[in-house]
């Protein structure tokens, strides 16, 4: 056999060496057929680890590398890089992850030495069966999509619009601006949220690049990177976009006018069945309501619908229909926002018991000078004597399935309790916590100055609110002092925090996994915080885990920048590790065909031995390289590239023999 | 049966839920039995029955194959697929006279780093309990 296999064992400092006997594992590997050389390095990822490589490449003349380190989701595109730099084909790499799933996972020093050493002795087979690979590349579409139309969604889409770049900006709501609008003051820094929100929504409806698409829904996504194909769905407005000039004529006409809870004043308020969701909607058009509305629910609204009357410019149009529209994409950031947790599965908050039980997001709006009390503090008409906070409700909370904290909720309670000062001078305000986290910049000062405001931080999660005549009356511990206690008050604000929203089917058209918060799961926690395990596509927001403003920017910004790369490089590389039939060996029978969820494979007519046959073609661009067509072939004639029977047998003889 | 009988098992864990799933238990550190080795493919739905069969030919006690929640594929449906063929190789390992035990499959996503312990750890005292693979095994 020639020896052409160069085996390299990484330390990882002592990651690897304290656990795997680097010296042992070296010598065994020298020993396996193929192997011209097997060496180990403190740090193979470092620049004097990977010249080791590459002049070994060069001098022996390797034409396999097999590296045992961390995991291949780790550094293989590091090590691919280290080959084609010293000229050996990328894919000609293999790598055994003796870190992740070896030595950091194993204590008996033995053992692990011993499960090292038959991993890299697999990755020897299988590498000394492995071939070169060329990586096809396909030209992006210069466009970029972006799902949801709040902060995030909307930072990201005039970054991708500066750059040059075409956007459409798709948004389920008919107006953007998501929950940042809904907010009446952002901490620490007390800016109307508001005022410092409208200008980028008017930026986005005015900036040529971007193609809002406001009232719609992502339906489906095919594709692949710098060439996605996306359904969306434009859910019949009722109302002319191109003629409606905003007006709000249509709206005071209306007969269910003040009957119906606004969404957007988190039920604090209510709207009509044509309705604006707020003054500085963008875009400013209306929008019927067709689960309310009289005249498409029961198809009578008096003598005429009074809103078609009042309509100057005749926007209105009953006979407006669903709409399917498709779209070309290069790139996607997912910006989909989060939901704010249901108070009522805390029923011993008394949520939905009490109308003096409000959410947070509830007193937003009515602190918010746009808000249905015009920014009072009000409840049932009176201003509260006592107002308390109970915090981390749905976060932190292991019985709800809600461990992680909800990163906003401390810090919006401090600014609400300010609110509350600044506006109800005597009041008597409490904050039930866990724990404070002022965590950010400027967070610290703020709760220090909300402190010396008079309120009273008390530390203990409260375990019940009942009423007791005209007060509520908020059970908690004290566990400062270890006494129970109660407080009587006349307005408990429950401190929600966020939970993932249910996107239906977007997750599992964008292949987008979770993480055991729901939320969804970036591609690597600390490295690759945008991406997601589906190239091309990026998440940005709240989505990806609760943030606040500046975050949820930052993070929309880095989304915005990582769906710029393929956009600004115009090609990508299709990966090649996808299927490849044989064609004297395929016998036409379509298994594959019916297998393969991408409809990537067909039968075309070629001529063997000088008779014309059926044969199963694989298209190289719509595989994505799952290999469940090979597992179906019942010749083996169709196989996966880097994944053939072949070579993941020769791993299980390694691995079996061990 | 000798006390001190140490099961090999091999494992095919899905690239994209239960390979990642491992990964974040090295990260986190969660020890687990070294009995069982992963071979790497980027679908459970590549997945060959043969695969199963082999290993336990070529002196493996027990396989282990693990891939993203039903519903979940990273290729829309490949899980799918190999659920009805994993079905399939219990038969045929039953119909041959292998304890169906020795095959395992599991759904392990890429935040489940506490149960892919669970899984190997379970995976690996319930072949011990089983024994040697004998029946198939290659005499060398």
């Amino acid at each position: 056999m020639r020896k052409k296999i160069g085996v390299y064992v990484c330390h990882c400092g002592v990651n690897i060496s304290a656990t795997v006997d680097i010296e042992k594992v070296c010598k065994l590997a020298s020993g396996l057929p193929g192997v011209a050389a097997a060496k180990d390095y403190t740090y193979l990822c470092s620049d004097p680890g990977q010249e080791l490589i590459k002049k070994d490449i060069k001098e022996l003349g390797l034409e396999k590398v097999v590296i045992a380190a961390c995991s291949p989701r780790m550094h293989e595109q590091t090590f691919r890089g280290t080959c084609e730099e010293a000229e050996l084909n990328p894919y000609c790499l293999e790598m055994a992850n003796i870190r992740e799933q070896c030595s950091w996972v194993h204590k008996e020093k033995d053992k692990a030495t011993r499960k090292a050493a038959a991993l890299i002795s697999a990755s020897v087979a299988k590498a000394s069966l492995l071939e070169p690979l060329s990586e096809k590349e396909v030209d992006v579409i210069p466009k970029a999509l972006v799902i949801g139309g709040g902060i995030s969604g909307i930072q990201s889409s005039l970054d991708i619009a500066d750059a040059g770049f075409g956007v459409y900006l798709v948004e389920k709501d008919p107006s953007i601006g998501g929950h940042m609008a809904q907010l009446d003051k952002t901490f620490p820094t007390l800016d109307c949220s508001a005022c410092i929100l409208t200008p980028k929504m008017v930026d986005v409806y005015r900036h040529p690049n971007i193609e809002l698409l406001t009232y719609c829904e992502v339906i489906s996504v095919d594709g692949f990177i710098g060439n996605f194909k996306v359904k969306v769905r434009k859910k019949p407005r009722y109302v002319n976009i191109n003629k409606c000039n905003g007006c709000g004529a249509c709206a005071e006409a209306c007969l269910l006018k003040g009957r119906i809870a606004s969404e957007f004043e988190a039920g604090m308020g209510k709207r009509g069945a044509i309705y604006v969701p707020f003054p500085q909607a963008v875009p400013l058009v209306y929008t019927i309501d067709s689960e309310k509305c009289l005249f498409l629910r029961k198809g009578k609204c008096g003598k005429s619908p009074a809103c078609k009357a009042a309509c100057g410019p005749e926007a209105i149009d009953f006979e407006q229909k669903e709409e399917i529209i498709e779209l070309e994409i290069g790139t996607i950031v997912v910006a989909t926002g989060f939901d704010v947790f249901p108070a009522k599965e805390k029923p011993e908050y008394g949520y939905d018991a009490y109308s003096n039980v409000i959410t947070g997001l509830e007193f937003e709006r009515l602190s918010s000078a746009s808000g249905p009390t015009f920014g009072k503090i009000k409840i049932g008409g009176k201003e509260p004597e006592d107002v308390v906070f109970i915090q981390c409700v749905g976060s932190r909370d292991k019985e709800l399935g809600n461990e992680y904290c909800s990163r906003v909720c401390c810090m919006y309670t401090a600014k609400q309790a300010h609110l509350v000062r600044e506006k109800l001078p005597n009041a008597n305000i409490t904050v039930f916590y866990i724990d404070v986290r002022a965590f950010g910049k400027g967070f610290e000062e703020f709760y220090d100055r909300v402190k010396k405001e008079g309120i009273i931080y008390r530390r203990g999660n409260a375990s019940e609110v009942y009423r007791r005549g005209e007060k509520l009356i908020v059970r908690a511990e004290d566990t400062l002092l270890g006494e129970a206690l109660e407080v009587e008050t006349d307005l408990v604000v429950l401190s929600t925090g966020l939970v993932q929203r249910d996107v239906g089917e977007l997750k599992n058209a964008l292949r987008l996994s979770q993480s055991s918060d729901r939320f969804f799961l970036e591609a690597h926690p600390k490295l690759r915080p945008m991406d997601t395990a589906t190239a091309g596509v990026y998440l940005a927001g709240c989505c990806q885990g609760p943030k606040d403003i500046p975050d949820s920017v930052a993070q929309a910004s880095g989304a915005a920048a990582k769906a710029i790369v393929p956009l600004a490089t115009g090609k990508v590389k299709i990966d090649p590790i996808i299927s490849f039939v044989d064609e004297n060996i395929c016998r036409g029978c379509g298994i594959c065909i019916t297998t393969c969820p991408y409809d990537a494979i067909e039968l075309k007519e070629i001529t063997r031995d000088g008779y014309p046959v059926e044969v199963a073609f694989v298209n190289d661009v719509l595989c994505k390289g799952c290999g469940a067509c090979v597992a179906s072939c019942l010749s083996g004639a169709i196989q996966q590239r880097s994944f053939t029977d072949e070579q993941i047998l020769s791993q299980i003889t390694a691995l079996g023999v061990e | 049966m000798s006390e001190n009988f140490e099961p090999n098992i091999v494992a095919f864990l899905c690239n994209w839920c239960s390979y990642a799933g491992a990964d974040l238990a090295g990260t986190a550190r969660i020890s687990y039995p070294p009995n069982v080795k992963v071979i790497r493919v980027m679908c459970s739905g590549r997945m060959n029955p043969s695969f199963v069969i082999n290993a336990l030919q070529q002196g493996a006690d027990g396989v282990l194959i693990s891939g993203c929640h039903p519903g979940e594929c990273h290729y829309m449906e490949g899980n799918y697929i190999a659920r009805r063929r994993f079905t399939l190789i219990k038969k045929l390992m039953e119909y041959i006279g292998i304890e169906p035990e020795r095959f395992r499959v599991s759904w392990v996503s890429a935040s489940e780093g506490e149960k892919f312990k669970n899984v190997i750890a379970e995976v690996t005292e319930d072949i011990r309990k089983i024994g040697q693979m004998k029946q198939l095994k290659r005499e060398v």
